[in-house]
């Protein structure tokens, strides 16, 4: 018999994880709408509950709905197993607390999504787990910050709203070196654009709130595990250990390439309890299905927005890694997948305003169709202006650190007509440098 | 080795008993896990181990040629190097299928099995693989692979 297909991305995202209903022989993924599922018998109980079977009990742990699109996931980064949980934030967590205990220190990249920093700098550190930001754009920063109880290595593959690269295989080997995970969160690209676990990631974290599920509608997170890190090289008891959280199950020797997974299941989610409702699981799971066409299109229009601000006089500067003479270009063409024949630089970039944070303002205030919002991977092009909401309680020093210019302007390029785009972005920028 | 989707359902379609070699009495070891799942699965389960003479309510006995009965499946949980007179016992009883476990990766073994005419799998766990095509890894989250359109057999 042959060997299996391999399929590509595009099949995957609306085939993977999902097959016709074994009850009904529904085609589309059914909405199981339910807490609870029933046992078979005493036997069926106990082989449940001491994960001597696989199956639903209560869906703050499992549920068929919400697998679909743990599967999905997985399939999509080239990934071993997934995790859902109820945001992107939610999924960051659990992967963390997860792996960390007290005394536990880890290494990050600087130039994060806000709230990643918040729970690095103020929850983990309150509970006695200490964070090392270092400068994402270099592995030997990374390499310097590394101590004897690193547990772990975070950074996002494409920073937001630092629009910086991680080199991926870079970071890994200094995280391998160490004997620890790099998980990196792969929010921006979405699995269509990038796979960090290609490159060496181990654990890989989305807010499936942007782009997975595109349309600005519903909530979601997802952690992968590659299958690949060695749990058993004495860094991580808590992998081979018999296990405090869940009487006595070794993990790694029980689940093997997913007992990750299983014990983030089993330990974190369960206890935690940010489930993933079925319902959401099915939004996102729509949205996942145009991923690739989507990811297409936001890259094409973020292109010719970042082109057309190149050139025009009113602007000051353009950060897309998409451009051919963007600094990290070439690291861009490798990392990420070429869509109409040049790399995907997803739909985030950023740029200034001549005339600093009072044109920027302006700029925000004189859009037509362009929202002015907080969030990023939106059919809908959206805008914002970070010196003067998301990070307006810092003073311009801490605002620069944060790598955010009085001028900056983040857009998130929707679907979209282009010729719209431009025509929204030009007559702001006419309002914004009268 | 025998790795295909296909095989691997028409394997387990068709190995209705297997003798697991090295099958633990300890409730919390991989190997009695896979076999309490293969028994709640309709398996036949006929545990193979010199120190136990009954895991799981099956008699147990000390090697595979004092099996009374035909074996279909010998599923070897057994360190790599000790798996080629396992192999040859398994050729010997008229076994359909050589399945070495995960971590477990004779390639004599296999060579030997295949040479019989036996299916041969390597470093695969059986109740991983059955869950996988069979229904309830999909629940865990595990990416399966299974890309198709009919439903779960």
């Amino acid at each position: 018999m042959a060997a299996d297909r391999t399929f590509q991305p595009e099949t995957l995202a609306i085939h993977a994880g999902q097959i016709p209903d074994a009850a009904t022989g529904a085609r589309a993924l059914p909405i199981y709408q339910t807490t609870s599922f029933v046992f078979d018998s005493a036997d069926h109980a106990a082989n449940l509950f001491n994960l001597a079977t696989f199956g639903n009990v209560y869906s703050r742990l499992s549920n068929p709905t919400v697998a679909a699109l743990e599967e999905r996931v997985a399939a999509l980064e080239g990934g071993r197993a997934g995790l859902a949980s109820a945001s992107g934030m939610a999924s960051e967590a659990m992967a963390l607390m997860t792996l960390l205990q007290q005394g536990d220190h880890i290494v990050a990249a600087g130039a994060l999504y806000g709230g990643s920093v918040s729970m690095l700098a103020v929850n983990l550190k309150k509970l006695g787990i200490e964070t090392s930001f270092v400068d994402a754009g270099s592995a030997d920063a990374f390499a310097a910050a590394m101590r004897p109880n690193t547990r772990a290595v975070f950074a996002e593959s494409l920073g937001n709203p630092s629009l910086k690269l991680l080199d991926i295989a870079a970071v890994a080997d200094v995280a391998h070196a160490h004997g620890v995970p790099l998980i990196v969160d792969n929010t921006v690209p979405s699995p269509f654009l990038c796979n960090p676990i290609r490159f060496g990631a181990d654990i890989v974290v989305h807010s499936a709130t942007k782009y997975l599920a595109g349309h600005g509608t519903t909530l979601g997170g997802v952690i992968v595990e590659s299958g690949k890190f060695p749990w058993d090289n004495g860094k991580f008891p808590g992998m081979t250990e018999p296990s405090d959280g869940y009487h006595g199950v070794k993990f790694y020797e029980t689940f093997g390439d997913f007992g990750f997974t299983m014990r983030a299941r089993m330990e974190t989610l369960r206890v935690y309890g940010a489930a993933l409702s079925p319902m959401s699981a099915w939004q996102i799971l729509q949205g996942v299905e145009s991923l690739h066409v989507r990811m297409e299109r936001h890259c094409e229009n973020a292109l010719a927005v970042a082109r057309f601000l190149q050139t025009d006089r009113r602007v000051g500067w353009v950060n897309y890694p998409g451009l051919p003479d963007h600094p990290q270009h070439a690291l861009l063409a490798k990392q990420m997948r070429s869509t109409g024949g040049v790399p995907g630089g997803s739909g985030l970039l950023a740029f200034g305003v001549k005339g600093g944070l009072a044109a920027g303002v302006r700029f925000i205030e004189a859009a037509q169709f362009m929202s002015h919002l907080a969030n990023i991977g939106d059919t809908r092009t959206l805008i914002i202006h970070p010196a003067s909401t998301t990070h307006r309680q810092l003073d311009d020093a801490q605002q620069l650190a944060a790598g955010v210019l009085p001028d900056m302007v983040r857009m998130s390029v929707g679907i979209e007509h282009i010729d719209d785009i431009l025509w929204d972005v030009d007559q702001a920028l006419a309002a914004a440098s009268a | 080795m025998t790795d295909s989707i296909a095989d691997l359902r028409r394997i387990l379609r068709d190995c209705k008993t297997i003798a697991i070699v090295g099958l633990s009495p300890d409730w919390h070891r991989p190997s009695h896990f896979a076999a309490k799942y293969m028994q709640g699965r309709g398996y036949r389960v006929i545990p193979v181990n010199p120190r136990c003479t009954e895991i799981l309510g099956e008699r147990c006995y000390p090697d595979l040629l004092s099996i009374p009965q035909p074996v279909d499946m010998v599923d070897v949980f057994r360190r790599t190097e000790d798996v080629p007179p396992i192999a040859r016992q398994a050729i010997e009883i008229n076994a359909r299928c050589l399945w070495q476990q995960l971590g477990v990766t004779n390639l004599a073994a296999d060579r030997l099995a295949r040479e019989a005419g036996l299916d041969s799998v390597m470093d695969r766990c059986v109740k991983i693989e059955h869950a996988r095509l069979f229904g309830g890894l999909h629940w865990a989250g595990v990416n399966t692979r299974v890309i198709s359109a009919r439903r779960m057999a």
